[in-house]
């Protein structure tokens, strides 16, 4: 039982760290352009 | 220009881009803007195909955007307002689903360790730390079903979201009164694997139609939304169609659309107004005419003042017609809302019911509160939730890779139903085709620089030679130095060697320059001389006759309706075998007769393509539209079929009948699952564990029959294919 007391919240809000990652993620246009981001890892932005 | 302030002199415009297609493009597209003046950022969008650029310039005029991205190589045009406002409901349906997602999980994880027996103290914490996690999915994510519950009690009907939402509410709420009374079952994780699986079941759904709706944008993207208005200095500068009002003088180049009603205050040409009226024939205008919205010039630039709002043209007068023709649609039910009519008063009667039994056999009013939820639950139509929707979306996939288009669930449903199908024939059954009119001299020759030629321009009589030859066409390397003549038409040379493609009294002296020469006509000349002539006919679609003998042989009654004048639409009606056939219609004549075909109880798939279709395609019970028909054509249809043949007519009708077929299969175990579940509910049987292994397995029963559909059927295939061989040797 002492055990799961630690276990069981910890891996709640783990799952919860993933959850607002996501909205935060999504809240932030990151998955506004899917197809624009594949093609944008092939260009150069150093010019 | 259109712009958006983002505060502090800081601007911002969203142009669309229809040709971005490439990481190249881009980079291209942003650094043509960013080194423009002011401007701070400019950020490309790959799969909407718009630029955004935000920009200062104090109180000086805007960069010249358009002009810039034009120099790169790209066509930018201004959207139309209303396009780019963001989806705010996918946007609140992906985080609910997100939310409910998390919680139901987690709270199912709890609940199997409750289930296979936790000591009491262990479960008691879990049940608080269940009801912890169930509140934010029952109040954040379960929204979406009660205003939708409450809209549809407060108008006196009722929906699905009424049993969705009684059972989830009164579940959660006995749940939290199990928890804290410290009792050995509570229900959280039914209530919220509930609300999650409706929600992907609404999502899917929702994101099919955006996907139907963003595809058929971009078809109209394609279409210039802007005027060229002439200013009083002499500036041409370029305004949304909506803008345009009374008094403007605009000009008109060749091979574009008249953007508003006027006269020709400037030049004469030739117009094409087949999208309008269904004409096939082209008309001379001249200084003083009327020409209308929508009517494409083919010759000459004009100058046309405007002479009406935009709220008075004939196209407002069409979209007016529009609304009319909805409303009828309007009394078309979707078959899971007239599911939903029988099913919610049966549900919550029975549980009413139950409660009473229960209530009056044993005197315990938290047995029978929990017996009457489990009935609740065990029969809300989770099964049914996802039944339709997914269903329609695997159809609508896979419709989609044969290049149609679905704009709507209910569409499959209706199409599913239908005895009569009538066809519009201008751009619909036939299209314009180009001809050799005399045979060549030396074969080939002329033909293939003609459509060497022809494909540099982009006027209407250039598309239709370059689309006519396209099969033996080859790049002439020795071709060069090509310019376009304005209304006469191109010059291309090679070597010493002049040839033009145009107007026969352009290219050659032979022939006489003489007020009677239209544009369906156009010749080849080699340094003076004719060496082939080409005349524009109206020609069958292809597919269209082994469509149209595919629908006979599935027992569809078929008719014509034509704005076209009488010969051509008989002669097109016998090529086709179409005994039924009106001509000389206006809008409101289609309308009529599809009207008085559904009052004879008919269920009509219209197709076509014209802005003079538009008003029937909406009066229709359901209707197509080939990707060539005009935005408003477009826009009024169910399904848009892309590329030029008409084939996909026929896999749209076949998915649509599979479509129904399995709707009607998943109905049916949802039903038997029901009918198997709620006798045991009923006697207080069914324990949560049995509860949620039942509503998880019936969905994922529904999801993978729905995805049979994806299944190739041959059957179909043999029928067309075999049609259209024998058309072929004929």
């Amino acid at each position: 039982m002492s055990a799961l007391a630690i276990l069981v919240p910890v891996a709640v809000a783990m799952g919860a760290v993933g959850l607002a990652a996501f909205l935060w993620s999504a809240r932030s246009g990151q998955y506004d352009d899917l197809a624009g981001a594949a093609e944008r890892i092939l260009l150069d932005d150093d010019d | 220009m259109a712009s958006r302030d983002l505060g502090g002199g800081l601007r911002q415009t969203t142009l669309s881009v229809p040709e971005m297609r490439c990481a190249a493009c881009i980079s291209k597209v942003e650094r043509a803007l960013a080194v423009l003046d002011g401007v701070e950022l400019a950020r490309a969008n790959l799969s909407v195909r718009r630029v955004t650029v935000n920009w200062r310039t104090g109180n000086g005029p805007p960069p010249d955007f358009i002009g810039s991205l034009l120099s790169v190589g790209y066509v930018a045009n201004l959207p139309s307002s209303g396009e780019d406002e963001q989806d705010i409901v996918l946007s609140h349906l992906v985080r609910a689903m997100a939310v409910a997602g998390f919680c139901s999980m987690n709270i199912m994880v709890l609940s199997v360790s409750v289930w296979s027996g936790a000591d009491p103290t262990t479960r008691q914490a879990f049940h608080a730390l269940s009801a912890a996690l169930a509140v934010p999915a029952v109040l954040y994510s379960g929204r979406t079903f009660y205003v939708s519950a409450a809209r549809a009690l407060a108008a006196g009907r009722t929906n699905m979201d009424v049993p969705v939402s009684a059972g989830i509410l009164l579940a959660f709420l006995l749940s939290l009164y199990d928890a804290y009374a410290g009792s050995d079952q509570a229900y959280f994780e039914a209530s919220t694997s509930l609300l999650f699986i409706l929600l992907v079941g609404r999502t899917l759904d929702h994101l099919m139609r955006r996907k139907a709706r963003s595809a058929v944008a971009a078809l109209a993207s394609l279409a210039p939304r802007t005027a060229n208005v002439l200013r009083p200095d002499g500036a041409i500068e370029p305004v949304p169609l909506a803008q345009v009002g009374p008094g403007m003088r605009v000009l008109v180049a060749s091979g574009d659309r008249v953007p508003a009603d006027g006269r020709v205050v400037e030049g004469s040409s030739e117009i094409d107004r087949s999208v309008l009226t269904g004409e096939s024939e082209s008309k001379k205008v001249g200084l003083g005419s009327e020409v209308r919205a929508g009517d494409l010039n083919l010759a000459n630039p004009l100058v046309v003042s405007a002479d009406v709002a935009p709220d008075d043209s004939a196209l407002a007068e069409m979209t007016r017609m529009l609304e009319a023709a909805e409303e009828g649609r309007a009394s078309y039910r979707r078959l899971a809302d007239r599911a939903a009519r029988l099913y919610a008063p049966v549900v919550h009667g029975l549980a009413a019911l139950t409660f009473l039994g229960w209530l009056i056999h044993t005197g315990d009013l938290h047995m029978s509160a929990s017996v009457a939820i489990s009935v609740l639950i065990i029969t809300c139509p989770c099964a049914l939730g996802l039944a339709v929707p997914i269903v329609h979306v695997v159809a609508a996939g896979k419709l989609f890779e044969r290049g149609v288009l679905a704009r709507d669930g209910s569409a499959f449903e209706r199409l599913a139903e239908i005895d009569t199908v009538v066809f519009d024939k201008t751009g619909t059954l036939t299209f314009v085709e180009a001809v050799l009119t005399a045979p060549e001299q030396v074969p080939g020759e002329g033909s293939v620089i003609a459509s060497a030629m022809a494909r540099r321009s982009k006027h209407p009589v250039s598309a239709a030679i370059a689309s006519a030859f396209a099969g033996h066409e080859r790049e002439l390397p020795h071709l060069q130095s090509t310019i376009e003549v304005h209304g006469k038409g191109i010059e291309a040379r090679s070597g010493t060697d002049v040839y033009r493609l145009g107007t026969p009294s352009w290219v050659s002296a032979e022939h006489k320059s003489h007020s009677q020469e239209t544009l369906s006509t156009a010749a080849l000349s080699k340094n003076g001389r004719t060496v082939a002539s080409f005349r524009l006919v109206e020609a069958l679609r292809p597919g269209a006759l082994a469509l149209v003998r595919w629908l006979k042989s599935r027992g569809f009654d078929i008719r014509l309706l034509s704005g076209d004048a009488a010969e051509p639409v008989r002669s097109t009606a016998a090529l086709l075998e179409i005994k039924d056939f009106s001509y000389g219609m206006v809008p409101a004549d289609k309308v009529a007769s599809i009207e008085k075909l559904r009052k004879q109880g008919r269920k009509v798939l219209m197709i076509g393509d014209g802005v003079n279709d538009a008003p029937a395609l909406k009066a229709a019970h359901v209707s197509m539209a080939p990707s060539s028909a005009s935005d408003i054509g477009r826009n009024a249809a169910d399904f848009v079929c892309l590329g030029g043949g008409l084939d996909t007519v026929a896999d749209a009708i076949d998915t649509a009948a599979r479509a129904s077929q399995l709707i009607r299969q998943n109905f049916g175990l949802a039903i038997l699952y029901n009918a198997v579940s709620l006798p045991m509910a009923l006697m207080g049987q069914v324990t949560p564990l049995a509860a949620a292994f039942a509503m998880s397995s019936s969905s994922m029963l529904v999801v993978a029959n729905a995805l049979r559909l994806r299944w190739p059927s041959k059957r179909r295939h043999g029928a067309l294919g075999s049609l259209t061989a024998a058309e072929a040797n004929r």
